[in-house]
Formats: structure tokens, sequence, C-alpha cells
């Protein structure tokens, strides 16, 4: 199965296979072509993510300060619901092969295990209680009148950059 | 009591990590796309600066709904910060309030010390270390990991990855040395 999806994905990548299977977060596994409209709807996910993130004070400096203390259960709370919900929903959604709006299988690539995943992640770790924030909530926090988080973000999008300039030299 | 007044209140976590958990059926029945905030990072450097790194040489056209999703996120914290803001001071830790204290922190008003986080202390060595500095971490810890708390903790766990499992420990690994041992020294910067 696995090697049908990847040869039927073949004509239209031309990024390689080891980029594409390394960084598996967030990629768009539909075949289908749409005009630019139909990303509106993402938009709209997106609105409601950020009020979320607001709402909950995910985006606080200081509830990220308590959960990197033990001070408080909050944010345990949070991502570990959203896990469990998560959980629940994947199973579902594989028990009984549902469908995406346009009728396209729900496709779910497995992420393969490298070093990155330690020292990057550590990495990350150390930005976010500097921060108090990991990329979503950057963008809601600039959203929610800190602007100068846009120096933040920028300079995460840096981040981005110079690790694609090394990677070839980093270990993985 | 209405209804926005009662939405303006801040959320519990059993409120809010459900409707978190939802995102990733939402995202993939929309149309197949997997949840994931970090990559958004990725495409934005392919889109204007690829600088001809094979890294940053795909179709991210292809991958567009994710800066939509993105701008979404801003334009939700916009939303929020117009109508539904929280008019009351923030809960936070009294043990968390008396350690900032202690090195320098006096705002304990809203979301973020505005203090620490402002234009006029960015070019400080202190102001530097808290946006600068622990922006790139992100970008760059992100990306080499290969997702931040959404697609791996969130997402990659959902779907039983256990390498999303390591890195999600690697997050919290990284977070508690900072917080605790390194951060002290930075805020008496």
């Amino acid at each position: 199965m696995e090697t049908i999806i990847e040869k039927s994905r073949l004509p239209e990548m031309n990024t390689d296979f080891e980029v594409r299977s390394l960084d598996t977060a967030s990629l768009n596994e539909s075949e289908l072509q749409h005009p630019w409209w139909y990303n509106l709807k993402y938009f709209a996910a997106g609105i409601l993510f950020g009020i979320i993130l607001v709402k909950a004070e995910i985006i606080s400096w200081f509830r990220i300060q308590e959960m990197f203390r033990l001070q408080s259960f909050h944010m345990y709370g949070v991502i570990g619901s959203a896990i469990v919900v998560g959980i629940i929903s994947i199973w579902i959604i594989k028990r009984f092969k549902i469908k995406t709006i346009y009728g396209e299988p729900i496709v779910l690539r497995s992420k393969k295990f490298h070093k990155g995943q330690i020292y990057g992640g550590v990495l990350f770790g150390l930005g976010w209680a500097i921060t108090g924030a990991c990329p979503g909530p950057l963008f809601a926090q600039i959203g929610a009148g800190f602007t100068v988080v846009t120096i933040t973000l920028l300079s995460a999008i840096g981040g981005t950059w110079v690790y694609g300039k090394i990677r070839e030299k980093l270990p993985h | 009591m209405n209804l926005i007044e009662w939405i303006s209140k801040p959320w519990p976590w059993w409120v809010a990590g459900p409707l978190i958990g939802l995102v990733v059926p939402v995202l993939l029945i929309m149309g197949n796309k997997t949840f994931g905030v970090s990559s958004s990072l990725r495409h934005i450097c392919a889109a204007c600066f690829p600088a001809n790194i094979s890294f940053f040489k795909y179709n991210w056209k292809k991958e567009a709904w994710n800066l939509f999703f993105v701008t979404g996120i801003f334009a939700g914290g916009i939303v929020t910060a117009i109508w539904l803001k929280n008019p009351n001071p923030i809960q936070i830790n009294p043990a968390l309030v008396n350690e900032l204290q202690q090195n320098g922190v006096s705002d304990f008003a809203g979301l973020m010390p505005t203090d620490l986080f402002n234009w006029h202390s960015l070019l400080t060595i202190k102001g530097i270390m808290l946006t600068v500095v622990g922006g790139f971490l992100v970008g760059f810890g992100t990306r080499y990991a290969g997702g931040c708390t959404s697609g791996h903790a969130i997402m990659g766990i959902s779907n039983l990855q256990w390498p999303s499992l390591v890195a999600t420990c690697c997050f919290m690994a990284g977070g508690f040395i900072m917080a605790n041992l390194i951060l002290p020294f930075i805020l008496k910067l």
C-alpha cells in the first residue's frame, strides 16, 4: 500500500524523498488540485485554533513557565486531553475508513526515528521556555497585540533557514 | 451572563484540550492535511528565500493551506484581543510570581510580561536573548526535530508514532533545563 502511494506521488514532487520522510509534519496528502480559495477553510480553522490558544492562555509566557516548573496542571491537561481526543479521532477515522469531504481516502504516514528528534527536540524545548511560545502561539501572540514577537517569529524563520542550510552537516 | 461574557473568561484545560484535539480530524477530513504549525516556517523560507538550498526546493504552493492556517491563527489572536478579551488580570501561581519578582519582573497583568517583551528593551542583551535567540532555537529546533508541539506531541502521538513521543520528551527536557537552570541567569542580565 505504502509503495503504491509513493509511486502515485512521484510525478508532481520535485523534492527528494529523504526530506519528505524526515519531515513528515503537516504535509498535504491530498492529490487534488483546487483553486486557491479552497484554502480559505483552513484560514477559518486557523482562526478557531487561534482563539482557543489565546482563551486557554496557551500563548501565555507565564503558563509555559508554570508548566516547566510543575507549578500548574493547566498545560498538561490541555496537551494530554488533546492527545486523547486525537487518538480516539484517528482510531475512528481508521476503523470506519472515513474519507475527506472530497471523497479521498485519508492517508496517515509513519514517522521515522532519527537523532534530530532528540537534538532538535531539546533545542526547541530550550527556545520554548525562553519565548513562552511554540510556533502556533507565536502567530497568536502577535495577533493578540504583542507586536515585538514579530522579531521572535522572524528569528524562528531564520532558524529554520539556517537548519536547511547546514542540515547535511548535522547528525540525523 | 451573556455568551460573549462567558466566552471571554479564560477557558479551562478540559474545554481547550479536547477542542485542540479535534483540529486533528477536522484538517484530515477537510482535505487530508496533517496538523502541524512549524512547517509553515519552512514554507515561508521556500517561498521567500530558497537560496538554492535543496531543503527549500519543493512545491511549497501545494502546502499553501498551511500558510492560510497560520494566518488564521494570527487573525484569531486579533479577534480575541478585540472582542473576547479577558477583563481580569490572569491568575499566576504565587511561587512563580515570587521567583520572577526576585529576577526583576514586575508586570503580571497580561499574558506576557511586557517589561521583558517590548520594543525598547529589544536591543539589550536580555531582549536579544528572549526574542532573537529564543526564536532562533524554536525555528531551528522544530525543523531539526521535524515538528513542534502540534506536529509531534499532538498529531504524532495521536497517530501512535513513537518517534513523536521521543521528540515530545526532548521538548519537555529542554524546557525544564531552560526554565529552571538557565532562564534565571538570562533574566538577571
